[in-house]
């Protein structure tokens, strides 16, 4: 049976390492997503086809390349990453990446093309129209967010094949539901289950509280219209 | 002010518009009138720098607009577009967005937008937010945008079409009286000729592409340049 003390580290870090993942993916996504949907190039489709498929990219994949890139024998193994936090950071961040990256670009590719013409000609140098075509997708960009981190926090294959679920470094709340499940203690697995769904649940409820209160004054502007 | 020499831009691949020859000077209401897809919005874009011409030149105060430093130049005009483009933010805020842009000390910004506001009589909106106005207090907002810039150059594509008759005459009306007591360079595309002839000293015509006849709006009705600008200027519905 796992103790409270040890099921707090495990929710502490299953939350870092999941947080920490999904900021480098907006740091990696945001950008990358705006240079895609923004820019006019002839690779532009193909790129976008790829990011499409990164978004579903199987977590055992990833799981199964990040490990053999940071196995002890591997091409990074001098860094001994494998079986450390890091590790599963890289891992999550690989799957969480496309999906930030592809719905960002599908974001600021919703906006009307104009927009960035309109602000172009108001006086707006590329950095401002960047940043305010962001400030005008922000409830899309808010759900990319959602989206990154729900892919990592509830993920377990990577997880446990670059962290190797060691009890008290690299345990996470999935790998640890995996273990308690394999060992037979269903109801500690249960117990478990629920935090992490607790967990997520209030995350994405403070984020959707956040895009809720933009739709709001939507809202109250088209019944004012009608 | 402006000189456009032997202009060439194409759009996908084919020719967009073409223009051997025109001066816009400084002070003057150039209205742009053709039918849809002439290329009107083409030289508006070419104007502002936000599309490169394949030959030909556009002068700036004596200087090619391709040695001007992009955004130095950007910020000397103002873009109205054909749909308002406001951003989700209150009607004030959108009007200060280009001072904000540019740097503008909150006091001066303060000012401006106060005298733009109340010279386009959206005064009692501007705590409003944008998705809660309707077309035609959207498009005022959208003026204030552009004319509280106080831009050497004003261009402005089509801004009234999407508007009710009414409204869009009003608007004509207001935009008219501001053009006239402010003295600013404008080229305003329309195809619409009446409100061409009401709003401009000259008329420019193009039509397929190709600038066809500049002057002022009686000359080009009683003297059309070719079959193309006669034409198109028969097509047009009598109430125009």
């Amino acid at each position: 049976m796992l103790i409270d003390s040890e099921i707090l580290q495990i929710t502490i870090l299953s939350i870092q390492v999941s947080a920490i993942a999904t900021v480098i993916s907006l740091v990696i996504g945001l950008p990358f997503g705006t240079w895609l949907a923004l820019g006019n190039f002839g690779a532009r489709s193909f790129i976008l086809s790829i990011i499409n498929t990164g978004m579903a990219l199987p977590p055992v994949v990833v799981g199964l390349v990040v490990a053999i890139m940071l196995w002890r024998s591997g091409p990074l193994g001098e860094l001994r990453l494998i079986y450390t936090p890091i590790a599963i950071i890289i891992a999550q961040t690989i799957i969480a990446a496309p999906v930030v990256t592809g719905l960002t670009a599908a974001a600021l590719e919703a906006l009307d093309p104009r927009l960035q013409q309109q602000l172009l000609g108001l006086g707006a140098s590329r950095v401002q129209m960047v940043w305010y075509l962001w400030r005008e997708a922000r409830l899309p960009l808010l759900a990319a967010l959602m989206a990154g981190f729900g892919s990592v926090i509830l993920e377990v294959g990577a997880s446990m094949m670059v962290g190797g679920n060691i009890r008290g470094q690299t345990r996470v709340l999935t790998t640890a539901i995996v273990l308690e499940t394999s060992k037979g203690e269903f109801g500690q697995a249960l117990a478990l289950s629920t935090l992490l769904l607790v967990l997520t649940y209030l995350i994405n409820l403070a984020l959707t509280w956040i895009q809720q209160r933009g739709r709001k004054a939507d809202g109250q502007s088209a019944r004012r219209k009608s | 002010m402006i000189q456009i020499l032997d202009l060439l831009i194409q759009r996908n691949g084919s020719d967009a518009l073409r223009v051997d020859s025109l001066d816009i000077h400084r002070g003057e209401t150039l209205a742009v009138v053709g039918p849809n897809g002439a290329g009107k919005s083409t030289l508006l874009l070419a104007l502002a720098r936000l599309i490169r011409p394949v030959s030909g030149e556009i002068i700036y105060d004596g200087k090619s607009l391709m040695q001007l430093d992009e955004l130095e130049y950007r910020r000397k005009i103002s873009f109205v577009f054909q749909a308002p483009l406001l951003m989700d933010m209150t009607v004030e805020q959108n009007v200060a967005l280009g001072l904000k842009f540019r740097g503008t000390s909150k006091d001066e910004t303060r000012e401006r937008v106060g005298k733009w506001i109340k010279q386009t009589g959206i005064e009692s909106l501007s705590k409003r937010r944008a998705g809660q106005l309707s077309g035609g207090e959207a498009q005022r907002v959208s003026l204030a945008r552009a004319f509280v810039l106080e831009p050497e150059l004003l261009l402005l594509d089509e801004p009234f079409s999407s508007l009710d008759p009414p409204t869009r005459a009003k608007l004509i009306e207001d935009l008219s009286a501001l053009l006239k007591a402010d003295h600013r360079t404008a080229v305003f595309v329309t195809h619409n000729l009446n409100e061409a002839a009401k709003l401009s000293h000259r008329i420019a015509v193009i039509v397929g592409g190709r600038l066809r006849q500049v002057g002022p709006a009686r000359q080009i009705k009683a003297h059309p340049a070719d079959e193309a600008v006669e034409a198109f200027l028969q097509e047009l519905p009598r109430s125009r």
